[in-house]
This record gives structure tokens, sequence and C-alpha cells, in this order.
């Protein structure tokens, strides 16, 4: 019985990478806009603010730790709980589920372009921070390898949180509206565009329940000196407090966007 | 010959309305099987709850002897065996014809050769535009490649030629006939009567949660042996007689005239008279 043996999930959702990738190529302005979104608001704030916080730590080394997490939430969160409305409303799901493609392959194929876009903005980012903003690289081994489970297991979670938040905006035209707000109040709480330490007790607090916070933290970790971990709120870097909360939420995604996911909005 | 769906007394409800109430339907292999019936008579309720879509309320439904409300390793290896046209698609269409159709093959066991669904829904010529460029009928054709790119034994058409030029829909009528005699059982909704008329094997009509009848679309509410309407002009009078027996009264005619009787018709009702006689007007709208 070969002949009735439907390809693997895994194949499928490879196959569905590749093509996500090339669609997402394909929007020229989209691509242009996300890839370059980051470094103009890095050029903005760095050009802004041109103090140091301590010594040999400038604005721009904080904020580039701040933008590298904020593109996690952007090419995953952001990006998804926005398009999947619109493929929904398009029919394009509803197409989807009428053949054997399972649901986890199109999550598989979301993972892989939402890690695809945010590598390149990531690069594009460093590049540009190194080049025009004075922004130092970390040379211990150790900081980049906390650099890559950050990216890991960051832009896992934001994939799947953005899969599960896909169910709450009622059309994909209204979605941007509702997801948008979101991802900038979050950011403001997070200590994105400000100094963590400098905001009001209770937005920290409010902050430390969602991931970006630690993902941001956690990128603090990667790109400033260990001297200033004094400064941050528990005085230090809280790496495996990081660790726990940014996989507690994958866990909390992957549940979520498994038992709510949508293939048509009800009627 | 082996039924690819049988439906037993099913029953959908929402709340207090009863959209499908109590359905029987046998389908046959290799048969083009045509679902009529106004909006809200409970024909795309039936239709997805056959594709796996939605669920029912109570009565048995078996699709290619597969009950279609599972889910999981069972629900793919059903629907690789079924393929589904279903209403418009809008996709942003950054891809081309030719990617799309070969992405949606490797979902599939055992697909067709690509630049054969490409050639035979006549798309050649657009194989590697890109979908936003298409027309409203190129792009229902694309939906058809995509219905039938994973070799379906049985495939459901919903209101496959809205948007069609007469031309294009000849054409399209033609490559479902191909694929019917090829052995793929199609179900088929449609408001064009004519439509089903020139592709159903059956049809069904549906109204109000029921079946009306089902027939072929020659016998479907005594077609065959209603009133025949004759006219011939008359001097310069249109005249018109309902008769059971046409050829008795052409004959008359045609020895009154002595040859050619001017302006001769012979009219039976069409399904759309005998469709409309049916449903009773438009009371089984929304």
């Amino acid at each position: 019985m070969e002949k009735n043996k439907v390809p693997s999930a895994i194949s499928i959702g490879i196959a569905r990478g590749n093509l996500e990738i090339k669609q997402f190529m394909r929007q020229r302005e989209s691509v242009v806009f996300t890839l370059a979104f980051p470094i103009m608001l890095l050029a903005i704030f760095g050009s802004v603010f041109t103090n140091e916080l301590t010594d040999g730590v400038t604005f721009s080394q904080y904020f580039v730790a701040g933008m590298i997490a904020s593109g996690l939430v952007n090419t995953g969160f952001q990006q998804l709980a926005i398009m999947i409305p619109v493929e929904r409303d398009f029919g394009t799901l509803k197409r989807l589920r009428g053949t054997p493609m399972p649901a986890s392959s199109y999550f598989i194929g979301k993972v892989i372009v939402v890690f695809v876009t945010m590598l390149i903005q990531v690069i594009l980012l460093l590049i540009a921070g190194v080049l025009f903003f004075g922004v130092n690289l970390p040379t211990d081994p150790i900081k980049w390898l906390t650099f890559t489970w950050i990216i890991l297991l960051g832009s896992g979670a934001s994939t799947a949180l953005g899969i599960a938040f896909s169910v709450i905006p009622k059309s994909g035209r209204g979605a941007s509206a509702v997801v948008s707000p979101v991802v900038i109040i979050l950011q403001f709480f997070s200590g994105v565009f400000f100094v963590f330490t400098d905001l009001p007790a209770w937005m920290q607090q409010v902050a430390a329940i969602f991931p970006l916070k630690w993902m941001t933290q956690g990128m603090r970790s990667v790109f400033l000196p260990d001297s200033f971990a004094a400064q941050e709120v528990a005085g230090s870097w809280e790496t495996g407090r990081t660790f726990i909360i940014i996989s507690l939420w994958l866990v909390v995604g992957l549940i979520l966007s498994i038992r709510t996911f949508k293939w048509e909005q009800d009627r | 010959m082996s039924s690819v769906i049988s439906v037993n007394n099913l029953r959908k409800s929402y709340g207090a309305n009863e959209a499908v109430a109590g359905i029987d339907l046998n389908i046959e292999a290799g048969e083009i099987f045509a679902l009529l019936g106004p909006n809200g008579a409970g024909k795309t309720t039936t239709v997805e709850i056959l594709e796996g879509f939605r669920s029912r309320t109570s009565g048995t439904v078996s699709v290619l002897g597969i009950d279609p409300d599972i889910k999981g390793q069972a629900a793919r290896k059903w629907r690789n065996r079924i393929g589904i046209v279903l209403q418009s698609t809008s996709d942003a269409g950054d891809l081309s014809v030719s990617e799309t159709i070969r992405h949606f093959s490797k979902y599939y066991s055992n697909p067709r050769n690509v630049e054969e669904v490409i050639t035979a829904v006549g798309l050649d010529e657009k194989e590697s535009a890109l979908i936003r460029t298409l027309s409203g009928g190129q792009r229902r054709r694309l939906d058809v490649a995509l219905g039938i790119i994973g070799s379906p034994e049985l495939l459901f058409l919903d209101e496959p030629t809205t948007g069609f030029d007469p031309e294009a829909r000849r054409a399209f009528w033609s490559l479902i006939k191909t694929l019917r005699d090829s052995g793929t059982t199609i179900v088929l909704t449609t408001h064009y009567l004519d439509e089903a008329e020139a592709l159903a094997d059956r049809v069904a009509v549906i109204n109000r949660g029921k079946i009306m009848e089902i027939s072929t679309p020659s016998l479907l509410g005594g077609r065959s042996t209603s009133l025949a309407t004759v006219t011939w002009l008359d001097g310069l009078i249109l005249k018109s007689e309902q008769t059971d027996n046409p050829t008795a009264l052409v004959c008359k005619l045609s020895e009154l005239f002595e040859n050619e009787i001017p302006e001769l018709t012979v009219k039976r009702s069409s399904l759309e008279d005998v469709y409309l006689e049916m449903i009773g007007g438009a009371d089984g709208e929304k």
C-alpha cells in the first residue's frame, strides 16, 4: 500500500517554509520595511540620545539589544498575528484544510519563514550598528551562546504566540489595528525604547509578566559589559530566570496555538 | 455499482433552526451528481459535512467508506483521495501558476503530472504568470487544477463556472466530462441549471433542508411527460398551443400550410421551469 502513504508532515512543512519565504521576498514593500525599519529606528534613537549610560556604554549599544529582541516579536508574533487572519479571510486556510496537509506542516512553514526573516533582520541590524553607530560586538563565546539560545527560544515562543493570538482579530482587515498596539505598548514597557530601570515600578512589573522584557534583558547581557548587570533591577542578568520564562511562554504558545487554531472565521 | 457517498437521515441544527432536516443520498462511483437548491436551502451545509468541514447533529455519513468527521492521520489519508474546489479564494497571488500547482502536488501520495494538469485546465500560456495577473476565469481554472492535482477519486466542485464567459464554460464542461470518463466521481453544486443539464448524470433538488427529488436532468419533475408548447406564425399573428401530443399537431399544421410552417418551435418545459416550480418561487430564500 505504498501508494496511499501520504508525505510526512515535516517534508510538507519544509516545502511550505520555502514557499512562504518565496512569497515574502516577492512583496518588495514589506521586505524593505521589515528589514530596514529597525535600522531606521536605531539611526533615530542613536542620533537623539548621544549620551553614555555608564562609562563606555552608549545608548546605541543599549538600544541594539532592545531592537534585536523586538525583531523577534515583530517577525514572529506581529507578522503572524496579522497575516494569519488575512489568510483566513482570503480562504487560503480553508483551501489548505481540504488537502492532506496537516496543521503541523502549516506551523512548521511559519517557523521557517519567521526564523529566516528574523535572522536576516538581525544580521543587517548588527552590520549597520557596527559600521555606522559604533556598536561593539561581544568577543566572549559564552555571550554568543547566550545570543543563540535567546534567538532560538525567543523566535519559537514568538511564532507560537503569534499563531495563538491570530484567533483574536475578527477580520484580516482589522488585524493590524488589534495587534500593533499590543506590540508597541509591550516595547515601551519592556525597556526597548527607554532604559528599563528609568521606567515606573508598575510598568516594570507588568513587563516582567511578558517575554519581551526577558528577551531584551537577555540581549543586554550579550551586548553590554558584565559590569552593567549591577544596574539592572535585580542587580544581575538573571540568565536562568530568563531561560525559564521564555521557555514557559513557548510552551503556553504551543498549547494555545494547537488548541485554538481556526481555519475559518466563525459564522 | 458501488456508492462513493452514502448519507442516511442527515440532520444539522443551528439552535432552533434546522438547516439540514433529514437527507438521504447515494452517489455512485463515476457519476456527475449535481445538487441544486436556492440559497439557504441547506445545500452548502450538506456539502461541507461531506467534505469534513462541518460536524453534523445526527445521521450517518460515509464518503469513500469513511466517516468524514475524523481527525489526525486517518483524516490525511482520506483527504489524500479527495479533491475540493471551493468558492473563490483570493490569495495575494505572488506565486506563479506552475509554482502553486507544483507546491500543492507535494501534499499528495500520488500526484498527477504538473504539466499535464496545467494543459488539462488550459493554462499552458499562463504557466509562469503570477496568480494576481490572472483573469477571474483563469483563476477558477487554477482552483480546479489544485483540486485535481492529487488524482482524487472524488471531486467536489462548488459553483465552478461563476464569472466564466460562454466559451470558457464550454471548455470547462468538457474538462469535467473528461475527468468523469477517467473514473472520477464528481459532486457539483451550481446555480446554473443549464450547467447541471449539460453535465450531470443525476441531480438532486434541495429545499428547506430536505431533498425534493433525485432524478436525471431529463426526467426531473416529470419533464419528459409534461405538456409541450407549439408556436407558429399564422399570417401576422404568433399562435401557440399546449399539447401532450405535439407530433400530431405539427403534422396537422404541416398539411394546413402545405409545406414550411413559419416560425415553428416545439418547446418542452426547461429544467429551469421545472426547478422553479419545485422550489415554489423564492420562498426558500433566507
